[in-house]
């Protein structure tokens, strides 16, 4: 590739054929700034419509200002990032963002995380000179999301995720000019379309317009009714990303001091989403040797690969965009379903508390997760299995609110019976992660022989899709896995068209996985994070001394007292699901 | 075949076609018929003779005779007096403004004396809807000479040294254009024709497709050869029925004569084109807009490069060319390009066609030579001003151009002689306007159209125009200040500098321009909160004179909101409080005592 030199703000600089200026400046320690620009690096996930006009810089010669993320060097270019004209027009610019923006910083959701905000002050504006009517649109509520559109502004990074990455096609601008705003078609509230509450929007919304709805005063008031005996769960992703809320180092484990924080909080019982995972394994492990023997004896009707199902947000993608392989998907709950199943049909009895007074609330990186919970058939006779569902981000706000000092706290341990769990469990949190644990499972349970190693690189990576074959004693099974519900549809696709020869495939449909979940601390488009994230949770897998899922005493022990058998009748009931038809409605 | 004495040529553009044009025709069939003339005579349907403020035009052939402004009832008399009579119908006939004589034809018509007509060569002389028409004005000779004769690089060649550059607005070197994509490797290329025409007032696209179908379709075909496709496309605006009618008719009779399809003259050329229909955004004339729409994207701008000459229609190397640029192409091939170089100015070849609208005497669609003034084109060829008034301003561009003044009246028109005084050329829309015209109010119209027609992708023309608009607003309902001024200028070249595509950085081009030409009219508004043409209301007051005051309570009786007051026959006053400067009372006094202050 050619070195192209150019100059940028009178320092020399060289940079590959095809940089844009913006990283070619950032590469001599200029930082340009955006704002509608994202670029998640090595993951293909790149926003750059070069709408926001932050970014723009004066290149000699140019009639025009250029947009310093679009615009790629050339030979010789000598580039101003600071000039007066280029301070005017970015200055000018943002105070017109801002003059469409409500003022709302106060009592914003995403105050001290907006990237408008910290543009404005980047730039010094301490005034907008201009004035004038400001957008105002019908606030959109769901199960999950909430979209606000009077903060949008039209970065059109939610677009980008919804349609290219994610494949699924709710979200576009609509209307022109001053009236453009992102929507559903025909601006249909998000609960009447196809959306599936990824979040993914949510995750790169640079300012307060897509949030989270809100469910930590239904959980405070849970926490204070006497009447009520609160436990919680926390799914793996969260212990690898809540430290970043108290400012700890991205990739930092913070499970004991948030089992500590947890019970500082007033949960009656501290436990383990990660528990719930390998009871997942253990079921949906079953059922993929299961229907892997009956194929592997020539029974026609049972249908391969298996798709793994702890993925709401993947459940409801395929409800709606692949009705007719709606008997593929693993029947197992997700972990978090499992749990609140066990939770209120075992361990209330346990402790001999009515379902009603039971309220489980679970720990989310993740906001397709409050929409799951609130799935009917999660419910018996309208008590849902899992009260509520929160996100990291909302639990870090809980402990706020608390007045605890997280950094300060003790590590602690889970509660039990749920809280116990095995590496397998932990590395749920990753893309790779339910696959790895379930083969750690499936390849003692099919051979009967112990695994000769435990890791398995080749499940691991950040690639959108990956593959691999594992030897099970002969018999190579085939594995697909992908993140991110486009590549997810790639996939799909091949099996739809009989060209797959998978046998199993794991789905997540946020990229890298929970790690990078719709609920997470924002990553603000540093895909480094994501990766430490990643390492942390095989960091914890390594240091746990149990690391198959089936290995866990205390699941041994709820088969042993109340489930009987993985896939029995009992499980069946509350161990499994169905999937439904959404494609019309 | 048989051989008529007598063409009678009817205009069918859509503007004498909405004053009965094909009434007329009819007519005259009926009494064609009637005298036993099916014979000698023959009514043709033509496309625009361009003198759209004469309209419905009518033309005899051979004698040249120009009937305008004829009526559905006139046809009968056109048949009996002249075909029959062999007398010009005098009352029909163009009376000449200055010299008040009845003028027969056209050429000696001002209207049409500093005329060349290029691209509008056939307009008004064929049916559009006939082929062999087109070919017997050696339409596809320049096909038939490029694919027999020439190689793509020849052409290409011509093309560069006749110096057309594009008449969509950018006036960008076609043949240079042409040679980019040529050079563009890619197993599939597309030939676009841009017929998204959006500037108000502007009609050449519309009326080149009404009129001449096939030198568009010709074009589109001669460069597909050059630059490698055999696919072609419109982009047309769904609001241009009678051009998709026409353009559909020169297709299928283009096929049929092997001038389109496979192996076309037998040279192994496979060329075929297909329309896409716009639906009517603005800003879909900018090229990579214009092609998100035909894939069915949202018709919004991206950034370039890549341009479309690399990375085009589903990312193949797409050549788009407007359509007056196209209709242009056959006759530089057939005539050579240094017939055509000569014509126009040192930097833009050829001609240009303009529609000209506003406050001007004749209204319609001019072909002149680049070069030529806006005084010429203003006095000479447009008549002047309406009812005698004193020229003010001439927009030209569009939304996208600018106001020039008097003191551009002699500045010969080209592409980069308008950009240097502030406008630009655009598609060449041209609307004049008179003492009567408030330039704030002008410039505030213009950017009316552009706040519609923003796509809304860019912070700078989606939100920047919006507060220059309010600023303008505010001025006019008499609020603005001093400062509103600097804010404009400053605003307006912010959104110059920063936005994403033509539309944008344009836009602010009717403001800035006005502000520069008309400075002291802004001032005018902001410190002494006085319209001087009298158009920005708020800032109007209607004062009774008592002195010539009658108190015949004509204007008591009228005024809807009860602010005039005053004793029969004694003089009355307005409540200025109350007024709501509807006018009603100075349109009904009689005796010319409301005066406007």
């Amino acid at each position: 590739m050619n070195t192209i030199k150019l100059t940028i703000d009178n320092k020399s600089v060289e940079a590959a054929q095809g940089t844009t200026i913006l990283d070619a400046a950032a590469s001599v320690g200029i930082n340009i700034p955006t704002l509608c620009h994202m670029k998640l690096h090595d993951m293909s996930i790149e926003n750059r419509p070069g709408g926001c006009r932050v970014c723009v810089v004066e290149v000699d010669g140019r009639r025009n200002l250029a947009p310093a993320c679009v615009t790629e060097v050339t030979e010789g270019m000598n580039i101003k990032t600071h000039s007066i004209r280029v301070i005017n027009a970015r200055r000018t610019v943002t105070e017109l963002i801002l003059s469409d923006h409500p003022f709302d910083c106060l009592v914003c959701a995403k105050s001290g995380n907006c990237e408008l905000q910290a543009l404005a002050q980047k730039l010094g504006i301490r005034e907008i000179h201009y004035k004038g009517e400001q957008s105002h649109y019908r606030e959109d509520t769901s199960p999950a999301i909430i979209r606000e559109m009077d903060k949008c502004i039209l970065c059109r990074r939610c677009e980008m995720m919804c349609n290219e990455v994610q494949t699924v096609g709710v979200l576009s601008a609509i209307n022109r000019g001053f009236i453009t705003v992102v929507s559903p078609a025909f601006e249909m509230n998000l609960d009447h379309s196809v959306c599936t509450y990824c979040g993914q929007c949510v995750a790169v919304c640079p300012t307060g317009a897509l949030t989270e709805v809100d469910h930590t005063g239904a959980v405070i008031r849970a926490l204070s009714d006497p009447n009520k005996t609160v436990i919680v769960q926390t799914a793996p992703a969260v212990r690898a990303a809540l430290g970043e809320e108290f400012g700890l180092e991205p990739g930092s484990l913070v499970t004991g001091k948030m089992a500590a924080a947890l019970r500082q909080l007033g949960f009656d019982y501290v436990f383990d989403t990660d528990f719930a995972a390998d009871l997942t394994i253990m079921e949906e492990g079953t059922e993929l040797l299961s229907r892997l023997n009956k194929h592997l004896q020539g029974d026609k009707s049972v249908k391969l690969p298996i798709l793994t199902s702890c993925c709401p947000a993947w459940v409801k993608f395929f409800e709606h965009q692949f009705p007719d392989l709606i008997d593929i998907p693993s029947t197992a709950r997700s972990p978090q379903q499992m749990f609140g199943a066990i939770a209120k049909n075992y361990f209330a009895n346990n402790i001999q508390v009515d379902r009603e007074n039971l309220v489980v609330v679970s720990i989310m990186p993740c906001l397709a997760k409050k929409y799951e919970c609130a799935r009917d058939e999660f419910a018996e006779k309208g008590n849902p299995d899992v009260d509520f569902a929160i996100t990291t981000r909302e639990l870090a706000q809980l402990i706020k609110l608390a007045n605890i000092d997280f950094n300060a706290l003790p590590e602690e341990e889970f509660d039990n019976p749920l809280g116990e769990s095995t590496g397998a469990g932990v590395i749920f949190g990753t893309t790779g992660g339910v696959i790895e644990a379930a083969v750690r499972t499936a390849y003692e349970l099919h051979t009967g022989k112990p695994l000769p190693k435990i890791d398995f690189e080749e499940l691991r990576g950040m690639e959108g899709i990956r593959h691999a074959t594992i030897d099970f004693n002969g018999l190579d099974l085939n594995i697909g896995i992908a993140h991110g519900l486009g590549n997810a549809r790639k996939l799909l696709e091949d099996i739809r068209n009989g060209k797959s020869d998978f046998h199993a495939i794991e789905i997540m449909s946020c990229p890298g996985g929970c790690i990078g979940g719709g609920g997470q601390p924002y990553h603000h488009g540093d895909a480094e994070i994501l990766k430490k994230r990643q390492e942390a949770l095989y960091r914890e897998d390594k240091s746990k001394p149990i690391r198959k899922s089936h290995e866990n005493p205390y699941i041994k022990k709820i088969y042993e007292e109340f489930l009987g058998h993985p896939l029995s009748e009992i499980s069946h009931h509350l161990l499994h699901t169905e999937y439904f038809d959404r494609s019309k409605k | 075949m048989t051989e008529f004495k007598t063409h009678i040529m009817v205009c069918g553009g859509t503007g004498c076609r909405a004053s009965q044009s094909e009434k007329i025709r009819q007519n005259l069939n009926t009494a064609i018929q009637e005298y036993g003339l099916e014979d000698d005579v023959q009514v043709v349907m033509t496309g625009c003779f361009g003198f759209c403020e004469k309209g419905p035009v009518v033309k005899i052939i051979p004698d040249n005779t120009f009937y305008v402004q004829v009526k559905p009832e006139d046809a009968d008399l056109i048949i009996q007096e002249h075909i029959i009579k062999g007398r010009k119908v005098s009352h029909l006939l163009y009376e000449d403004p200055k010299t008040k004589e009845m003028v027969s034809d056209s050429k000696h018509m001002d209207f049409y004396k500093k005329q060349i007509r290029i691209a509008l060569r056939n307009c008004g002389f064929i049916n559009p809807e006939n082929i062999d028409e087109y070919i017997a004005r050696d339409g596809y000779a320049a096909l038939g000479k490029v694919l027999t004769e020439m190689t793509p690089e020849q052409v290409i060649a011509e093309m560069k040294q006749s110096g057309l550059r594009g008449r969509g607005g950018g006036g960008f070197p076609t043949g240079l254009k042409w040679e980019i994509t040529r050079k563009s490797q890619n197993d599939q290329k597309y030939v676009v024709c841009n017929a998204d025409e959006g500037d108000p007032g502007a009609f050449m696209d519309r009326s080149i497709l009404e009129g001449d179908p096939n030198s568009v379709i010709e074009a589109m075909a001669i460069c597909g050869y050059c630059i490698g496709a055999n696919q072609g496309l419109v982009y047309i605006r769904a609001e241009y029925p009678l051009a998709i009618d026409r353009l559909r008719t020169a297709l299928k009779q283009a096929r049929e004569y092997g001038l389109l399809g496979k192996d076309i003259l037998g040279t192994g050329f496979n060329f075929d084109i297909e329309l896409r229909y716009g639906a009517g955004a603005f800003v879909c004339g900018e090229e990579t807009a214009l092609i998100h729409s035909m894939e069915g994207l949202r018709g919004e701008p991206t950034f370039k490069p890549p341009f479309p000459a690399v990375s085009g229609y589903k990312g193949k190397p797409t050549n788009v060319n407007n359509v007056e640029t196209f209709a242009n192409v056959p006759v530089i091939i057939n005539k050579g390009a240094n017939w055509f170089n000569k014509i126009g100015s040192e930097k833009s070849k050829g001609t240009k066609v303009f529609a000209l609208a506003g406050k001007i005497n004749n209204v319609g669609l001019i072909e002149v030579p680049m070069g030529t003034t806006l005084r010429e084109v203003i006095y000479e060829i447009g008549g002047g001003i309406k009812d005698g008034k004193k020229f003010k301003a001439v927009q030209t561009g569009g939304p996208s151009g600018g106001c020039l003044t008097e003191k551009h009246l002699d500045t010969p028109i080209d592409f980069d002689n308008l950009i240097a005084a502030g406008s630009m050329m655009g598609s060449g829309g041209m609307i004049v306007m008179d003492e009567d015209s408030c330039m704030v109010s002008i410039a505030k119209f213009y950017l009316e159209f552009t706040l519609d027609e923003s796509c809304g992708k860019c912070a700078p023309c989606r939100i920047g125009n919006k507060r220059l608009h309010e600023i303008l607003n505010k001025i006019t309902q008499g609020n603005g200040t001093k400062t509103d001024l600097d804010r404009l200028r400053l605003l307006g070249n912010v959104i110059k500098d920063c936005s994403l595509c033509g539309l944008g950085q344009t836009s602010p081009n009717p403001v800035l321009s006005t502000l520069t030409n008309f400075y002291n009219e802004y001032i005018d508004h902001v410190e002494n909160h006085k319209c001087s043409a009298g158009q920005c209301k708020a800032l109007l007051k209607y004062v009774i004179d008592p002195e010539i005051c009658t108190g015949c309570t004509l204007c008591f009786r009228n005024c809807p909101v009860g602010a005039i007051s005053g004793e029969k026959k004694s003089p009355h006053s307005i409540d200025q409080s109350l007024c709501i400067k509807c006018g009603a009372c100075y349109e009904k006094c009689k005796f010319n005592a409301i005066r406007i202050a």
